[in-house]
């Protein structure tokens, strides 16, 4: 008898639905709300002391001086953390080993790189007495002069942008485009400084035992981290434990395992002890990654109809003195609108800061408000609807590469969003609507776009005797629902019902799911559930079908479908066996198997893979104090399958206010001197409180995408904020007549314009 | 009306006595801090907020509150929030606080228990202009306890024409760009007094009695507005990159004595001082 094994992108054996599209609530929200759920700090494991980081308050030059013994003399303090004394490394932490491994700063040396750069760490049985050792260590420097800012010095062009993207793309013949244009904008903008910001800091409990290690902390990659630790330690990646089962926001900044959490681990060491080591918020700006400033110039041509003929988008990004990450902000000129002509270029700054790094949707963020705010303003030029004039250039194939889209429900997003946001009738000129109060009214609208991008990750399923399910993926929950988006599609690649199924997630003792970011965690992840489902089902079809005392015998292995915890024969509904039955007649206590997901390069190689949206914003401004408020919010999104529309509704939600964030609010401000952030705490570093939140709407548009992956998932995990930042900006304009090309928008620069 | 030096913000602000007597202030005390900041803070803790910016927090910076003589890394560095009334090339900061501004207005005075006894000081004279000695912040003198806070049984003729304005970065949890507390009394149809503070421009609540001398006697209209807010800013001059504060600080004393003049609200709005506090819903 041959076994047909379906394993092909429209399995046999599964049928989705029963659990995902469901709008289930989170499995861990009562644990969260009741103060249960246990983030890393709040583990304390017996004997453990505290380790705090002495961070330097210079931006460039050397410790010349600490004083260690001031520090030891306080009582509780019981050991200090320096160049000259700390426990070896097997690897330099200055190594590059992959485009993932970026330097850190573990007292390799006296060098200081940037302002809040660990200089050392003070051990002790109390946080109280940790903290005040690190304060007594009352450090000298040798100061050198910081560089500051997007002028700070000789700009290059980098090798490659983001992680392997080229720093230059040309599509089509610019310099041709540039002639046949009869109208151009050509606007430079610029966007600040931003940091994470993540609630949680970053925070770590180690414990070695022998050359064996345990750590609780917040991660966005355990399958990373363990091998950057491994790496730094000299040990193998199984003797390290990593416990994550909760993450109290990381947008990036939890992604790889970052110097401090490092640092915790060689605390541990230095002592012989448990420690924990916790950022405290200011210390979280430097370390730890964060999205650079840019400078933007865009500029873009179209004929008199408001046909593009070119769009030529240059950026220049800020990375620091040591390391090298770029933001490829230009690149989101590569798939939104169809042009002939195409050029995104990058060139950097070396500055005194930390390693810029991936800051929830790099790149696509920047560069987003920038185009959208250019595409409001050569809609503008042409007299055009901002709407109609994204329509009219609407890319039918991805403009740079010429493939076809693997799904692409822009257009119905354009129309679902403005339709619910009332947009026809927008007058073309700005300024010309008042509400009743007297505040001028602005309508802006922006695209929003993200691509589909898949990791490597594992997942394994297991279907017991009694009946239930199991499955286990080392997946992370940074609050985006992961808890409960992964559980729903494993019940249904089980074929079981939600309460029968096991979740377990969070600890890298399971099988690594690769990395939660480009917003393809549920998609990877979702994909090796899927298929660790599929290939278990198939196992326990085997075994049914195989054997004449069960009705499904002969059925073939595609010919039986798994649901609510039993086998049924496709062509006839009324047969079927339950997995107990199965089980038992097969004497097995239980049966597993693994399953895998990851991009496939061929449907890759033929398809552009993108998630798309649009955003309507309202703001109305004060005529003569220029206070803005935005006022209302509408986007659409088409993503793909949605496996939870509550999870999916609130990452969107949660995205959007990020882009109003992004125009409105939030900045670094660093000090053009001394190159040190001057507003490094929760207070001065704005971010939208509720009051500025405004009434929103979000809409999932259907999107069946049968190239992306088994499931169909594009993710929406940073789309959010890309269109709304640009909507924002660009109501901002349509309520005003001020185009202001600085991020975010101040007052000063609204009051002035307004005259 | 005597209110003791512990009363928290928020208690202060929600007394249904207190709001009816003095809107502007109880107005000015919601549109300070964050729900949970108002909760904790007191009268007496939100009198002696340091006048201050980030680099006096800073502890890398050069700061003379900090450090009397180490110089001011304000003046130079980013400043397009400092003060343009008042200050000195010792210290450019302003004194955060939004509740001071009404309280200085309406002659509010702080009960001091010292040494030598108990005391009574005006707030207006509480607070210090930085000029050569910005470490010396208030009158205080060493041992002196800040007990009471008195408002004069006068101040409360102003409670239908008082509004406290502030325009902010976000809508709460941020301190006054600029902000201004006005307030009438009318009798018929003429200004018989007027009172003006602003806030967010100097190392002190500001109290513009230029503008109330510009004021007394005319009759509302928006001229006579603009005339006084040039009279409350005659002075100022930029410290730094903060030369909209000037022009803006002129617009919102402009609106704060409109708004004042329109009288003040039933109840206090959802969003206290906000330039949107009128907006259904907001």
């Amino acid at each position: 008898m041959t076994v047909e094994l379906s394993l092909t992108r429209d399995p046999a054996h599964i049928r989705h639905g029963s659990n995902i599209g469901q709008p289930m609530t989170r499995t861990d929200g009562v644990l969260k709300v009741t103060g249960k759920a246990r983030y890393a700090a709040d583990n304390h494991p017996a004997g453990m002391v505290y380790a705090v980081i002495a961070t330097s308050c210079i931006a460039r030059g050397r410790v010349t001086s600490l004083d260690v013994a001031a520090a030891k003399r306080y009582p509780g303090v019981i050991d200090v953390m320096t160049p000259a004394h700390k426990p070896e490394l097997a690897e330099d932490p200055d190594a590059k080993g992959n485009p993932f491994a970026f330097r850190m700063e573990l007292l390799q040396s006296d060098e200081v790189r940037y302002a809040n750069q660990a200089i050392a760490v003070v051990i002790a049985e109390t946080l109280e007495a940790a903290t005040e050792g690190a304060a007594l260590l009352s450090p000298r420097y040798q100061v050198e002069i910081a560089r500051v800012g997007l002028d700070a010095g000789e700009a290059y062009a980098p090798p490659v942008v983001g992680i392997g993207n080229p720093a230059e793309v040309r599509h089509g013949d610019i310099d041709a485009g540039m002639a046949a244009a009869t109208k151009l904008t050509d606007a430079t903008y610029e966007t600040p400084a931003q940091y994470h910001n993540a609630m949680e800091p970053h925070a770590i409990v180690a414990v070695w035992d022998g050359d064996r290690l345990f750590i609780d902390t917040p991660s966005q990659g355990m399958g990373f981290a363990q091998m950057r630790v491994a790496g730094l330690f000299g040990i193998p990646p199984a003797n390290i434990h990593i416990n994550s089962p909760f993450l109290g926001g990381g947008f990036g900044s939890k992604g790889l395992i970052s110097g401090p959490q490092v640092l915790g681990i060689m605390a541990a060491k230095l002592i012989g002890r448990p420690v924990k080591l916790v950022l405290r918020r200011g210390q979280m700006y430097g370390p730890v990654g964060h999205r650079p400033p840019t400078r933007q110039r865009i500029r873009i041509g179209t004929d008199d109809a408001g046909v593009l003929a070119v769009i030529n988008h240059e950026a220049r990004v800020t990375t620091s003195s040591f390391d090298d990450f770029y933001e490829p902000a230009a690149d989101a000129s590569h798939t939104l609108y169809a042009s002939p002509a195409i050029r995104t270029a990058h060139e950097a700054v070396r500055v005194d800061t930390g390693t810029p790094l991936f800051m929830r949707a790099p790149g696509e963020a920047t560069g987003s408000i920038v185009l959208e705010s250019a595409i409001d303003e050569a809609a503008f030029a042409c007299g055009i609807d901002p709407l109609e004039f994204r329509l009219k250039n609407y890319a039918e194939v991805e403009p740079t590469t010429g493939k076809p889209f693997s799904s692409k429900a822009l257009r119905q997003c354009y129309a679902r969003a403005a339709e619910r946001f009332g947009w026809a009738g927008r007058p073309l000129q700005p300024r010309q609507m008042r509400d009743e109060n007297g505040f001028l009214v602005g309508w802006g609208m922006g695209t929003a776009t993200f691509p589909a991008i898949m990791f490597q990750g594992n997942a394994r399923a297991v279907i017991r005797a009694d009946g239930n399910g199991v499955m286990e993926t080392g997946a992370h929950d940074m609050g985006q629902g992961a808890w409960t988006a992964l559980a729903q599609i494993s019940a249904d690649s089980l074929g079981l019902d939600f309460d029968q199924l096991t979740f377990r997630s969070g600890s890298s003792d399971l099988p690594d799911a690769g990395i939660a970011g480009g917003s393809g965690h549920t998609a990877t992840v979702g994909a090796a559930i899927h298929n660790a489902g599929a290939a278990v089902i198939a196992k326990l079809a085997e075994l049914a079908t195989t054997d004449e005392r069960s009705p499904l015998f002969g059925a073939g292995n595609a010919g039986v479908v798994a649901r609510g915890g039993r086998l049924h024969r496709r062509d006839d509904d009324a047969r079927s066996e339950s997995y107990v039955e199965i089980l038992a007649r097969a004497g097995l206590a239980e049966v597993d198997a693994s399953g895998s997901g990851a991009a496939d390069a061929a449907a890759q190689s033929q398809y552009a893979m993108h998630a798309h949206g649009a955003v309507f914003a309202e703001v109305k401004v004060d005529p003569e104090l220029g206070q803005i408020r935005a006022t209302r919010l509408v986007g659409a999104f088409a993503a793909g399958r949605i496996i939870n529309p509550l999870m999916v509704q609130s990452q969107l939600r949660g995205g959007m206010i990020w882009g109003l964030s992004f125009a409105l609010h939030e900045e670094a401000v660093m000090d053009h001197r001394s190159g040190r952030i001057l507003n490094a705490n929760l207070a001065e570093y704005h971010v939208p409180v509720n009051a500025d939140v405004p009434p929103m709407e979000v809409i999932t548009v259907d999107e069946h995408d049968p190239h992306v992956n088994p499931l169909g998932i594009k993710g929406v995990g940073e789309i959010g904020i890309t269109g709304s930042a640009g909507a924002v900006a660009n109501a901002v304009f349509h309520a005003t007549g001020i185009r202001v090309r600085n991020f975010p928008i101040k007052i000063e620069e609204i009051v002035m314009g307004l005259g | 009306m005597r209110i003791g030096a512990l009363v928290r913000n928020a208690d202060l602000a929600h007394d249904a006595e207190f709001a009816r007597s003095y809107p502007a202030v109880a107005e000015a005390l919601l549109s300070g801090a964050s729900a949970q900041l108002r909760n904790a803070a007191t009268v007496g803790g939100n009198l002696m907020q340091r006048t201050r910016c980030a680099y006096f927090y800073d502890a890398g910076s050069a700061c003379n509150r900090r450090w009397p003589g180490a110089g001011c890394d304000a003046l130079k560095g980013e400043n397009r929030l400092h003060a343009v009334l008042g200050w000195s090339e010792g210290c450019i900061a302003t004194h955060p606080s939004d509740f001071c501004v009404p309280l200085v207005a309406f002659d509010a005075v702080v009960e001091i228990e010292g040494k030598g006894g108990r005391r009574e000081l005006p707030l207006e004279a509480l607070h210090r202009l930085p000029g050569e000695t910005p470490e010396r912040e208030t009158a205080l003198e060493r041992g002196d306890l800040i007990v009471a806070l008195r408002l004069p049984t006068e101040a409360k003729d102003f409670a239908r024409h008082a509004r406290y304005i502030k325009v902010r970065e976000r809508t709460s949890y941020a301190f006054a760009v600029v902000s201004a507390a006005a307030a009438f009394r009318i009798e018929g149809g003429k200004i018989r007094e007027a009172r003006l503070a602003l806030g967010g421009v100097a190392a002190k609540p500001w109290r513009a009695r230029e503008a109330e001398q510009v004021l007394a006697g005319a009759r509302p209209d928006p001229a006579v507005y603009r005339e006084a807010a040039r009279a409350a800013l005659a002075a100022a001059k930029p410290s730094g990159d903060n030369a909209f504060k000037i022009e803006l600080a002129q617009r919102i004393v402009a609106r704060a004595l409109t708004l004042a003049a329109r009288g003040t609200p039933d109840r206090i709005p959802a969003l206290p001082g906000s330039p949107f506090s009128s907006v259904a819903g907001a």
